[in-house]
């Protein structure tokens, strides 16, 4: 056996493990580390198809910023495992029935149609030379130029949509106004109070 | 130098085959890179404590050697030979595992970068992509420390630390843009490789203000005075690092001094022209200093990187958090998007002689 075959099916055990022991692991945290794991053989089978742009956008988008996020939310979560834990058995005839409509459509696609091994063919071993980047690259801002900048736009929508939901103006906030604080000159914060020599006295 | 090492390997040993030689060397060159970076994080702390001590009108660590200089390998001993305490209600396996998880990518990204024309671990065709991405997964440390303490103030700085590190993630890769299309490269070998000249080359004075936000930017990365709300001793006691003690606590330690070191190399590799000498196409100088190695010059501009950071710890206050955020999406990230249609403006129009 090659090296690099040992190296993928060392890479997918990982893969599968990883995903199995993510969706059955009750401790919240645990689930997204071995989410991340997850990702990270990912992102090594890509390495081995020569895709390794790919592969390193994988670990910095979704291992990088998306799993901080959930990170960030399980933290503030009462992730109590009984709590967890009470609904399953009701959900569970559900459950089976979205995973095996989701077992049964993969299956279509992937046996049969334009993802078959004999259409498709194997891919090609470009070599040490061969540049993924440049690739990608070429391809996105050449031939599908306009794709890519209407998917940007759309995120950017998506982004601004999100926040105007989200964003309403508080009437109890106790927002600071920071452009103000830091602005802020000695004259406004002392005061100079000039005194007469006999208001002591006076006080008296 | 390196092939002729390479060489004596195979002739030392020469019943080794191919594959396993070359991991041989691989794990070698390794550790060879590892050995030093200890060392020099080691006596970065001695060479911190003696400059903010000399700023403070102080003496700093005298007492250990002569000058102190065996300070670093008390304070190591002295780490050693702790007691590690778990707290009673944390997650034990994952409190064990954010330092490992903090330290580990702070070593791996050494992997990729170069100290000089030939010296380097691996030449890889998106090494600054794999430096970004490695770079983020160090947060993983921080976060499972706060969250596996099961105690309310690291909870706090891991959530600061979280926040923050993404917000500036942003900005960070918005001045590594700027470089990348001025340099025409993700690869950090070329990057430096296209500043080559004297130090009129070199792309801080063109990207002087991109340099300002990533020096800033890498100051908060690796939660450094005055960005180190994440330890805040005076608000939080000492952030994620509360319940820790002995040597996870002193990995949590190298890996932030690892980080303070790299990213220092990488304003060097980046804006500092790397491995170049700053009198190349000068007339006298160039040849009165060309008999100085590629590593000697990176280790002098990164040196100054590494003082930058002591001398701005002894000057600056500790920002607010509020305000550090306020800086970083009011400030930062529109003067960057600004300046990346800048760049790519100029690159376009062939303005400027560095594009």
């Amino acid at each position: 056996m090659e090296f690099t075959s040992i190296l993928f099916y060392v890479f997918s055990l990982f893969f599968v493990g990883s995903s199995l022991v993510m969706i059955t692991s009750r401790n919240t945290a645990k689930a997204a580390l071995w989410l991340i794991l997850t990702f990270f053989s990912a992102a090594s089978l890509w390495l081995l198809l020569e895709a390794e742009f790919l592969a390193i956008t994988l670990i910095l988008i979704y291992v990088g910023a998306v799993m901080v996020l959930f990170m960030f939310v399980i933290k503030m979560l009462d992730t109590e495992a009984s709590t967890l834990r009470a609904q399953f058995t009701r959900y569970l005839p559900l459950g089976i029935f979205v995973s095996l409509v989701v077992i049964v459509q993969m299956a279509l696609v992937l046996n049969a149609g334009p993802f078959d091994l004999e259409t498709v063919g194997l891919p090609d071993k470009h070599g040490p030379s061969y540049s993924n980047i440049t690739a990608i690259a070429q391809q996105l801002y050449t031939i599908y130029v306009y794709p890519f900048e209407l998917a940007a736009i759309l995120l950017l929508i998506a982004i601004i949509a999100a926040i105007t939901l989200v964003h309403r103006t508080q009437v109890n906030s106790k927002k600071q106004n920071i452009t103000e604080q830091i602005s802020v000159q000695a004259e406004d914060r002392m005061r100079f109070a000039s005194f007469k020599k006999n208001s002591t006295k006076e006080s008296k | 130098m390196w092939q002729s090492f390479v060489d004596l390997t195979h002739q030392l040993i020469p019943w080794f085959d191919g594959g396993l030689a070359d991991i041989l060397i691989i794990v070698i060159k390794g550790l060879a890179l590892i050995f030093p970076l200890i060392i020099m994080m080691a006596y970065m702390t001695y060479a911190e404590r003696k400059v903010i001590g000399f700023m403070q009108l102080r003496i700093g660590p005298n007492r250990v050697g002569p000058f102190g200089l065996l300070q670093p390998f008390a304070d190591v001993f002295k780490m050693l030979f702790k007691e590690v305490i778990f707290p009673s209600k944390s997650n034990i396996y994952l409190f064990l595992l954010a330092p490992v998880l903090a330290f580990v990518p702070a070593v791996a990204v050494w992997a990729v970068v170069p100290l000089g024309e030939d010296f380097y671990i691996a030449n890889i065709d998106v090494s600054l992509l794999y430096v970004m991405a490695i770079g983020s997964v160090g947060v993983y440390g921080i976060v499972l420390a706060g969250w596996a303490s099961n105690s309310k103030y690291p909870l706090l700085g891991a959530l600061r630390s979280t926040a923050l590190l993404i917000s500036y993630e942003l900005v960070i890769g918005f001045v590594l843009v700027t470089v990348v299309m001025v340099a025409s490269s993700v690869n950090l070998n070329t990057v430096v490789e296209s500043q080559s000249g004297g130090i009129l080359n070199w792309y801080w004075i063109p990207l002087f203000p991109m340099m300002v936000v990533f020096w800033i930017g890498a100051l908060v990365e690796t939660n450094r005075a005055p960005f180190d709300v994440v330890e805040g001793e005076s608000e939080i006691v000492g952030g994620t690092h509360v319940e820790y003690s002995g040597m996870p606590f002193a990995l949590f330690f190298m890996a932030e001094y690892f980080n303070m070191i790299f990213m220092a190399l990488l304003a060097v590799l980046m804006f500092f022209g790397g491995w170049h000498s700053p009198f190349d196409g000068i007339p006298v100088l160039e040849g009165l200093f060309a008999f100085v190695p590629d590593l000697i010059w990176v280790l002098v501009k990164m040196s100054f990187f590494l003082f930058l950071y002591f001398w701005i710890r002894a000057s600056f206050p500790r920002f607010r958090y509020d305000q550090i955020m306020r800086l970083c999406w009011k400030v930062f990230l529109p003067l960057t998007i600004v300046w990346i249609f800048v760049v790519a403006l100029m690159t376009q129009l062939g303005l400027g002689p560095w594009f």
